[in-house]
């Protein structure tokens, strides 16, 4: 249990669309060690998302219990949710979702100002910077940045409060292959290098071969546990 | 979170869309730039009407005859009634009296003729009034004793007769036809909103009960009004109260049945002062009313803004913004809006009220706008109350967006 950062038990969730209910999730359970790097696959509609957004405590599970990194999530409020996102979890997106106005370094501090820090900020985030290939390039706003290095940006905003996991949905969605290889590159490298567990959103196959084990799900529930290569028909 | 880096945040965010911040802004330019030049031009009017009661003397209490309607039986005021409140052991609160009659008089010199208000007064009446002369003398207590034929003539008089007001020291008119001797003209006074102060002639009372009473028929010594100066401001309502003893007991009137009327210039200061504070809420209340409508172009923006920026709140609260943050930058934002445009309102009033009181040099009128420092916190209190209480209602709801939703928004 100790060694377990992430551990869902029989997670639901439940939406109302209009008369309709529909079961996003339907009971899953799941563990994932600390350093451990994973995949979560499915089609559209398998209940990837949901799953995601309840992994980041972006939203509540309808029933069902999940312990982060030894907090009970399901217990806590509004306020409590955002500050365990702020420390806990480390968001990389498929849009990148950079805040356009300001510079890559504004960006990359963002997480450490909700944390109430204030001293050694700017010192921290272009450190981060740095780390992920960007150190020439702090005072860019993102518009003046490619698509790779945006991502860059975003994977560094997500570390710089050192999360116990980092969630990548379709990090390499938005690139193109040889860019997208790079940050896939980049994600793997911080994972053994820094031992921040990591969960990739994918329907990519390619990008599931790097990680140590794919979650497959259909229809709210997990279809297949398996390791990259092994994969069951 | 510290308030510079909200607010350098929420300059960002205004700076990265200049023409709408502008336009919002103006709004609140407006409503401030009105609020600050209608309570200016209230204030200063304000200020030159008191100004010019004042100037007549506020210790001064002018007695008429006649009382309420259903008084029937007048005794008119006369020489009698202005000796017994000049006594200072009967009226210990008066300082000077100065009885006058008052008619219509024509003026005429050579051919020119005009017709004006006659004041017959005694020497006394100049201190009362503040009478100051631009050239020669007023009348004298000997002028006065020996029913001098002599006169002083208003500025607008003089204007009309000889077009000028120096060198007529010496020179003859005639009233109702008789030679009058002028020996001083009066400064101008100026119009105050109750007509010309300037268009009269002064003679002394005595002459003109020798010489005009048996056209006005009644009494000899009958006087139309009694003008009393109490000895300080302070002391008018006690002046008063002793003028109506003394005349109660003199004319013998029944309780409650006066047959005169007392009046004290204070009463025309306040009812100045009140016409004039109305006039200032009047003026503030319509200048208000666009600064409002400034604050809901505030909130309009705002809550476009919000709708907008979705994905950016859904953003923030994904990297650990709560609720009180994403509160308080919206919430700096319009309060941002509305302080810059309050400033510039202030200025911009400045200006209104400055340019306004160029104006009303220009024309004539002796008149200054007065923007007070009350003015000035006034609006600027507004306006950041404007920019907090419209900015709230935008803020709260982008602060109870839900972060899955506001993420997956398009």
């Amino acid at each position: 249990m100790s060694d377990c950062v992430i551990c869902l038990e029989e997670i639901t969730k439940t939406y109302r669309m209009g008369e309709v209910e529909v079961n996003a999730l339907a009971g899953v359970s799941l563990r994932i060690r600390r350093g451990e790097a994973v995949a979560i696959m499915g089609p559209s509609g398998s209940g990837k998302s949901t799953l995601m957004n309840i992994l980041g405590c972006l939203d509540r599970p309808t029933s069902g219990r999940y312990e982060l990194d030894g907090e009970k999530v399901e217990t806590l409020n509004d306020d409590a949710l955002a500050a365990i996102r702020n420390r806990k979890v480390g968001f990389v997106f498929q849009s990148f979702n950079l805040l356009g106005r300001t510079t890559a370094l504004a960006n990359v501090e963002l997480p450490l100002r909700y944390a109430g820090q204030t001293k050694g900020r700017r010192e921290r985030a272009a450190l981060m910077l740095q780390s992920v290939g960007l150190g020439d390039r702090i005072r860019h706003r993102p518009t003046e940045l490619s698509g790779g290095q945006q991502q860059r940006v975003a994977i560094a905003r997500a570390l710089v409060n050192e999360p116990a996991m980092v969630l990548a949905d379709e990090p390499t969605g938005n690139l193109d292959s040889r860019s997208g290889a790079e940050i896939l590159q980049l994600l793997m490298q911080l994972n053994r290098e820094r031992g921040t567990t990591l969960i990739v959103v994918t329907h990519d196959s390619s990008v599931a071969a790097n990680t140590q084990r794919v979650i497959r799900l259909r229809d709210g529930l997990i279809e297949a546990e398996y390791v990259p290569g092994s994969e069951p028909a | 979170m510290f308030l510079a880096q909200n607010l350098l945040e929420a300059l960002e965010s205004l700076t990265s869309n200049k023409l709408r911040s502008g336009l919002t802004m103006l709004g609140i330019v407006i409503g401030v730039a009105a609020v600050i030049a209608m309570l200016s031009v209230g204030q200063g009017a304000s200020a030159s009407i008191t100004g010019a009661i004042n100037e007549i003397g506020t210790n001064l209490i002018f007695v008429t005859s006649g009382g309420q309607e259903d008084v029937t039986v007048t005794r008119p005021l006369t020489m009698g009634d202005a000796r017994a409140i000049a006594d200072p052991l009967q009226a210990p609160s008066v300082l000077l009296v100065a009885p006058m009659i008052q008619s219509r008089v024509d003026v005429a010199v050579g051919g020119e003729s005009n017709s004006t208000q006659l004041q017959a007064v005694t020497a006394d009446y100049q201190q009362v009034r503040n009478v100051t002369l631009s050239d020669g003398e007023f009348i004298n207590d000997d002028q006065v004793l020996g029913r001098a034929s002599v006169v002083v003539l208003g500025s607008d008089v003089a204007e009309k007769l000889f077009g000028t007001t120096v060198g007529l020291v010496g020179e003859t008119v005639r009233l109702q036809g008789q030679p009058f001797r002028i020996i001083g003209v009066e400064e101008s006074k100026g119009g105050s909103g109750f007509g010309s102060q300037d268009d009269h002639v002064t003679i002394p009372l005595t002459t003109a009960q020798a010489r005009f009473t048996a056209q006005r028929g009644g009494a000899p010594d009958q006087l139309d009004m009694i003008l009393a100066q109490a000895v300080t401001t302070e002391a008018v309502p006690q002046a008063v109260t002793e003028i109506e003893e003394i005349l109660r007991a003199r004319h013998r009137v029944q309780v409650g049945k006066d047959d005169f009327t007392t009046f004290k210039q204070q009463d025309i200061l306040q009812t100045a002062a009140q016409i004039t504070g109305v006039l200032t809420i009047f003026l503030g209340g319509i200048a208000a009313i666009s600064l409002l409508v400034g604050g809901i172009g505030i909130m309009n923006i705002m809550l476009v803004s919000v709708t907008e920026r979705t994905r950016e709140i859904g953003l923030r609260k994904a990297l650990g913004a709560r609720r009180r943050d994403i509160l308080i930058q919206f919430l700096t934002e319009s309060a941002t809006l509305s302080l810059a445009g309050g400033t510039i309102g202030i200025l911009l009033g400045w200006f209104l009220a400055w340019t306004i009181g160029q104006i009303a040099t220009a024309t004539g009128n002796d008149f200054t706008p007065v923007v007070g420092i009350d003015s000035i916190l006034l609006a600027t209190i507004f306006s950041a109350a404007v920019g907090l209480f419209f900015g709230i209602y935008p803020a709260s709801r982008a602060a109870s967006l839900q972060p899955v939703e506001a993420l997956r928004y398009e």
